[in-house]
């Protein structure tokens, strides 16, 4: 353990130069908390959303709409229980519980990712939901009028629109779990607040530590938040079109007035 | 009507949505090569009718029987039934998260399972023809309302329906964008195209129908050929709501 000099500049530099390679370490585990987490989060995001998309017709089987009813009824209890209590409280609900009932502690990633999955999930469910929603009727009836079923509808129409539209909303929400994967702390898992804690432990200086912290944070979600806008931009396409041929009398055909009408 | 091949046949068509009986006793018959104009003011249950023919909505009584098999007790496909009946909407419908090209290939590609390269060479030729193949790359926010009504008549097309419904394709146009979508409807007619149309253009109606069809609350109130429709109208209603019409 190396002496530590006066003045805050000098010991940012000590910090950077000392740790700066253990601060970076927990910068990179909370981004890819961060990214894991909201990847499976919107797969279950959107495979719980489809499922309380589909429609229910008078003219299906009882099997199966008592299946579906169920399964939403075990849905909607998922959505409002990990919404509805703070991802800290969760994160020592299922560690500490997990390792009380099944006699079985988890790894640190394995615990990480799967928390902030299931949160983030439970989140992007709602969103997906309102996403699939939003998508005008005459979407629909446009794919079904050329013979599309259920699934290829979802498939090729509505869920890329929807997912467009949501698009910010997942980028909020890597943002987020960019910034609270920190209260994966509490199970000790050593990102980049955790790791901060520490070093500031070590030495007794928190502003110095924290400044740091504060910074590699800021620049981690003003990055990304960037990026993901480039993305959207990119998923719209070009703002114009190229023609694809000189067909003269194809770009003429469209002002020619029907003969027959009148005034 | 003459003696082609009946394709389509709707007997006692009937369709109430909760209280409300929208259609009452509907029956009309398409044959191959029919051009049918539905007239009607609004509200009378025009869409409705069209909506359920290709089962956009489920009636609520009768048959419709599409080649003599009776769709409405399951015996074809919705998708099959579908694919042969092609449908034009008042407000386009087009997948705004494809391109022009794209829209007139996923039906083909997805739905009747297509090669790729006999999808796109189906979608040319049919975008060709409603003068839209220079669009191609073009996503339908990007196209005006008369060229997206083109394209997404070409997507119709392009699934090589028996029949095609046309749900007032042109009013949700401006005016100058009318006649090049009438154009290409009338060309289809020339091209011996089956055509069941719900239209409010009734100079249109009158030159490309060969029959049309006059709806009144929920009822067909009177059809026959364009001559005695527009010409000398037996009923009365039939006379006022051309009157009218005509006035503005
Ligand atoms: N989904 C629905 N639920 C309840 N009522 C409906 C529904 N769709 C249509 N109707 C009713 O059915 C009647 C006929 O409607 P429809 O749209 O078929 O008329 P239309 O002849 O196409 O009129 P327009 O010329 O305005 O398009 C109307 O009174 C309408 O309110
Ligand atoms: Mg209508």
């Amino acid at each position: 353990m190396s002496s530590l000099p006066a003045g805050f500049w000098n010991r940012i530099l000590f910090l950077l130069q000392n740790y700066g390679f253990s601060l970076l370490k927990g910068a990179g585990t909370s981004l890819l908390i961060a990214f894991v987490g909201t990847l499976i989060g919107c797969v279950i995001g959107f495979i719980v959303g489809i499922i309380q998309t589909i429609p229910v017709q008078k003219s299906d089987s009882f099997a199966k709409r008592a299946l579906l009813k169920a399964v939403n009824l075990i849905l909607a209890v998922y959505v409002e229980v990990f919404r509805g209590t703070p991802m800290m409280v969760q994160a020592m609900f299922i560690f500490y519980g997990i390792a009380y009932l099944l006699h079985y502690v988890m790894g640190m990633w394995f615990a990480a990712f799967f928390i902030v999955s299931i949160n983030t999930g439970a989140y992007m469910a709602e969103t997906v939901r309102g996403g699939i929603l939003s998508i005008d009727a005459g979407q629909t009836e446009g794919a079904k009028a050329i013979g599309m079923n259920h699934l290829q509808t979802m498939l090729y129409v509505i869920l890329p629109q929807a997912l467009r539209n949501i698009m910010p909303q997942i980028g909020n929400n890597l943002i987020i779990n960019i910034k609270d994967s920190c209260v994966l702390s509490v199970i000790c898992v050593v990102e980049l607040f955790f790791a901060s804690k520490s070093i500031s432990g070590t030495y007794y200086i928190f502003f110095e530590v924290f400044t740091l912290a504060m910074a590699m944070y800021l620049i981690m979600t003003v990055f990304f938040s960037r990026l993901l806008r480039w993305f959207e931009k990119k998923m719209d396409g070009a703002d114009s079109y190229d023609l694809a041929t000189t067909d003269t009398l194809a770009h003429t055909s469209g002002m020619l007035n029907y003969p027959g009408k009148r005034g | 009507m003459d003696n082609n091949e009946t394709i389509l046949a709707v007997n006692h068509l009937s369709k109430r949505f909760g209280e409300n009986t929208v259609l009452r006793d509907i029956n009309c018959r398409v044959s191959t090569g029919d051009v049918i104009c539905v007239i009607g003011a609004s509200g009378s249950g025009k869409s409705t009718m069209l909506r359920c023919i290709n089962l956009l909505e489920t009636p609520t009584g009768g048959e419709i029987l599409f080649h003599g098999t009776d769709i409405l007790s399951g015996g074809l496909s919705l998708s099959a039934y579908r694919a042969k009946v092609g449908m034009v909407f008042q407000s386009f419908n087009l997948f705004s998260n494809m391109n022009v090209l794209d829209n007139c290939m996923v039906g083909m590609r997805r739905v009747l399972k297509l090669d790729k390269g006999t999808a796109k060479e189906k979608a040319l030729f049919y975008l060709s023809k409603v003068g839209m193949s220079p669009y191609i790359n073009a996503r339908p926010r990007q196209l005006s309302g008369g060229q997206k009504q083109r394209v997404a008549i070409a997507r119709a097309l392009a699934m090589e329906p028996e029949i095609l419904l046309f749900d007032e394709p042109t009013s949700a146009l401006d005016p100058q964008m009318v006649g090049e979508v009438l154009n290409v409807m009338k060309a289809l007619a020339d091209d011996g195209m089956t055509m069941l149309i719900v239209t409010h253009e009734m100079a249109f109606a009158r030159d490309v129908a060969r029959h049309v069809i006059y709806m009144d609350k929920g009822v067909v109130c009177e059809e026959g050929p364009p001559e005695q429709i527009f010409v000398s109208p037996k009923k009365q209603e039939t006379k006022d709501f051309l009157s009218r019409f005509i006035r503005g």
